[in-house]
């Protein structure tokens, strides 16, 4: 098992930048998650790590050894991906047994046996293994894929989303079982999604990257409850932060065009124009609450009810409890967590509470 | 899934089969008497009107295959009656087969043949092979000027190989390549190459490359994830660029006649070359044309499936 250092990584391809300057510090046996949307260079930095790709600058050093003039072969990282992740024309068996045939690794065949019977229970697809790869479902196949990773007890399991190309039930279902497999494997994972509810559901630690760039690494609660800026705010959460224009004025939130005044607590001697941010869960609707809107939509969600509210030309989501009975139109009076608001530049969007963890 | 069948499918289809039928019997026709004429006694192959029914016989296959002169008399019955079945054909033709000792003589055909088959076969797999290694590279690295070099290798298929063929004789006789097996192989897996390459690499390109970067992850070295991963994933695209390289290399006329006269003259211009002295014999021609066809036919059945595959490739996803 091993920690993974990444070290002022760049990586260009001509003249697109992939990665600036990148830093990363992956502990041995951690769920780490790269989370940001599409572009952000989280495949890239997955396949610098696997030694699909060189670096342009910078070091990769997996258990303190750099690596980088070593081949894909010999970092022994295992790599899971989205598609075409299994060898067609193979039984399933064969799939598993592909990479310790390797000739760096010429197991012995009981060994072999031995290594695809464990990944066979471990990911329950015994009664799989002498199918054709074109024969099964999505979620076997990735199953299959899995275990084509475990067999190989490799230094560290690469995964890119492998969870994106299966149907929303199933990706629920391998989300705890692929939590659960770290646990018993005790192994170290990178994991890349732009998926935030895995990285929050999943990730012992996760980084938020954009445009090539770490923005935020931290827990998931850590990244939830104090985003850097104004992009790990909306990018992490669902329903997505409120973020509202204004400015502050002695421990009020004035947002703007003068639409409503709301406390804060503890800001800043600040009175600049700022972005305001706050999640949904942190807005209350009560009948003496200080702010009047009315009910511009309505989502169902079962377990509660996600209600945008229109005050002025703003818009805001809040979430309530599912009993709690309201129609498009109705007048209702709202107000926020005085606590729960974060305060973010207007012009850099950075977090201006935000306290390096 | 219930079959739909409108007024026009059930009109048309029968109208569309018969079509094909006329079409096909139209393209099959020169087969079919060339076919017809290697079967035929000599006297009927040239008469006049066409004969269509005829008692079909192998005496051309027989003539093909021999070296034969005329009788300058008529054979001894009791040489006649030992003769085998073969010789008997000849004679009742008014020609006695070569013989040296009891050896009968091989006429010339097997040989140019067995030319044919040789030089097609090698330039077939140097070109699909060379075609396979070239297309990966130009597939799967990043190749400066990568565009430029695909359209050079293009370019040497725009002019008609012909316009070079005298330049190329010159060349090949200061080099002692003429008529010999070495110099039609290199002339013909030249011609096919950038052929193969383009087809190849439109196969090549469709094989997602991340089954050999896994692969290469799992332990492989990049060409045991070549031979492993991509050769088996291509199989059906070097059937396709395989059949197409053979029947050019065998069909090839124009620099086989130029280049060779005698020892690798292949096929295609010797069968003409009959012709020449004398009343041409039509049956015997038919018949080596006959056999010259089997070939490309046998190959080209075995990939068949390949090859539907191969020519309407681009148009099916996977």
């Amino acid at each position: 098992m091993a920690r993974i250092e990444l070290q002022n990584i760049t990586k260009t391809f001509g003249h697109h930048t992939a990665l600036a300057d990148l830093n990363l510090d992956v502990a041995d046996g951690e769920f780490f998650v790269l989370l940001g949307p599409t572009g952000a260079g989280k495949t890239t930095t997955l396949r610098l790590i696997a030694g699909l790709e060189k670096p342009t600058a910078g070091n990769i050093r997996i258990n303190g050894i750099d690596v980088n003039d070593w081949g894909p072969a010999e970092r022994d990282t295992a790599l899971v991906l989205q598609q075409y992740s299994l060898y067609p024309r193979l039984t399933v068996r064969e799939n598993l047994a592909f990479p310790l045939k390797a000739k760096i690794r010429n197991t012995p065949p009981a060994e072999v046996e031995k290594r695809i019977d464990y990944a066979a229970r471990t990911l329950r697809i015994g009664h799989l293994l002498d199918r054709k790869t074109d024969r099964l479902s999505g979620g076997e196949m990735q199953r299959v894929s899995i275990g084509r990773a475990i067999v190989r007890e490799p230094q560290v399991f690469l995964m890119d989303e492998p969870l994106s190309n299966l149907d929303a039930k199933l990706r629920e279902a391998m989300r705890s079982e692929l939590k659960d497999l770290q646990r018993r494997l005790g192994a170290t994972f990178i994991f890349v999604t732009h998926d935030q509810v895995e990285a929050m559901t999943m990730g012992d630690r996760m980084a938020v990257l954009n445009n090539g760039r770490i923005i935020q690494v931290g827990r998931p609660h850590e990244v939830y409850n104090n985003p850097r800026d104004t992009f790990v705010a909306s990018f992490v959460g669902s329903p997505a932060i409120n973020l509202l224009n204004g400015h502050l004025a002695a421990n009020r939130a004035v947002v703007k065009p003068q639409s409503f005044e709301l406390p804060i607590s503890g800001a800043p001697a600040s009175d600049g124009p700022m972005t305001f941010g706050v999640r949904p869960e942190d807005i209350q609707l009560a009948s003496g609450a200080p702010v009047e809107a009315r009910i511009h939509d309505i989502e169902n969600h079962g377990i509660e009810k996600i209600v945008t509210l229109r005050v002025g030309s703003d818009l805001l989501r809040a979430a309530v409890p599912a009993r709690l009975e309201v129609k498009v139109e109705d007048p209702v009076r709202f107000g926020w967590d005085p606590e729960k608001v974060m305060l973010f530049d207007a012009q850099t969007g950075l977090n201006l509470r935000h306290k390096a963890a | 899934m219930a079959a739909v069948t409108s007024r026009g499918q059930r009109f048309g289809r029968p109208v569309a089969i018969l079509a094909i039928l006329a079409v096909t019997l139209i393209f099959l026709s020169p087969i079919l008497w060339i076919g017809a004429t290697a079967f035929k006694p000599r006297a009927v192959a040239t008469s006049v009107p066409p004969t269509v029914f005829f008692e079909p016989e192998v005496t051309p296959f027989v003539k093909l295959l021999t070296k034969r002169v005329q009788l300058k008399q008529p054979v001894a019955p009791e040489v006649y009656e030992a003769a085998p079945w073969w010789e008997k054909l000849v004679y009742d033709g008014g020609e006695r087969v070569l013989k040296v000792g009891d050896e009968p003589q091989l006429s010339q055909y097997p040989n140019r043949f067995l030319n044919s088959l040789i030089v097609s076969i090698v330039s077939t797999v140097l070109a699909v092979s060379m075609g396979t290694i070239t297309a990966y590279g130009f597939s799967r690295f990043k190749i400066k000027g990568e565009q430029d070099l695909l359209f050079f290798i293009l370019s040497t298929r725009m002019l008609p190989p012909v316009v070079v063929a005298i330049p190329m004789f010159l060349m090949y006789r200061q080099f002692d390549l003429t008529d010999s097996h070495v110099g039609l192989i290199i002339l013909y897996t030249a011609f096919n190459l950038s052929f193969s390459v383009w087809l190849m690499k439109g196969f090549i390109d469709e094989i997602p490359k991340e089954y050999e970067e896994a692969a290469l992850v799992d332990g492989y070295t990049r060409m045991q994830a070549f031979f492993k991963i991509v050769l088996p994933e291509a199989a059906t695209g070097i059937a396709a660029t395989a059949v197409f390289c053979f029947i050019t290399a065998w069909n090839e006329y124009a620099f086989a006649l130029i280049m060779t006269n005698r020892r690798a003259q292949t096929a295609p211009p010797f069968i003409p070359s009959q012709i020449g002295s004398g009343l041409p014999e039509w049956t015997v021609i038919a018949a080596g044309t006959v056999l010259f066809l089997l070939p490309v036919a046998i190959f080209t059945f075995l990939l068949r499936n390949h090859l539907l595959r191969g020519v309407t490739f681009g148009a099916i996803r996977k």
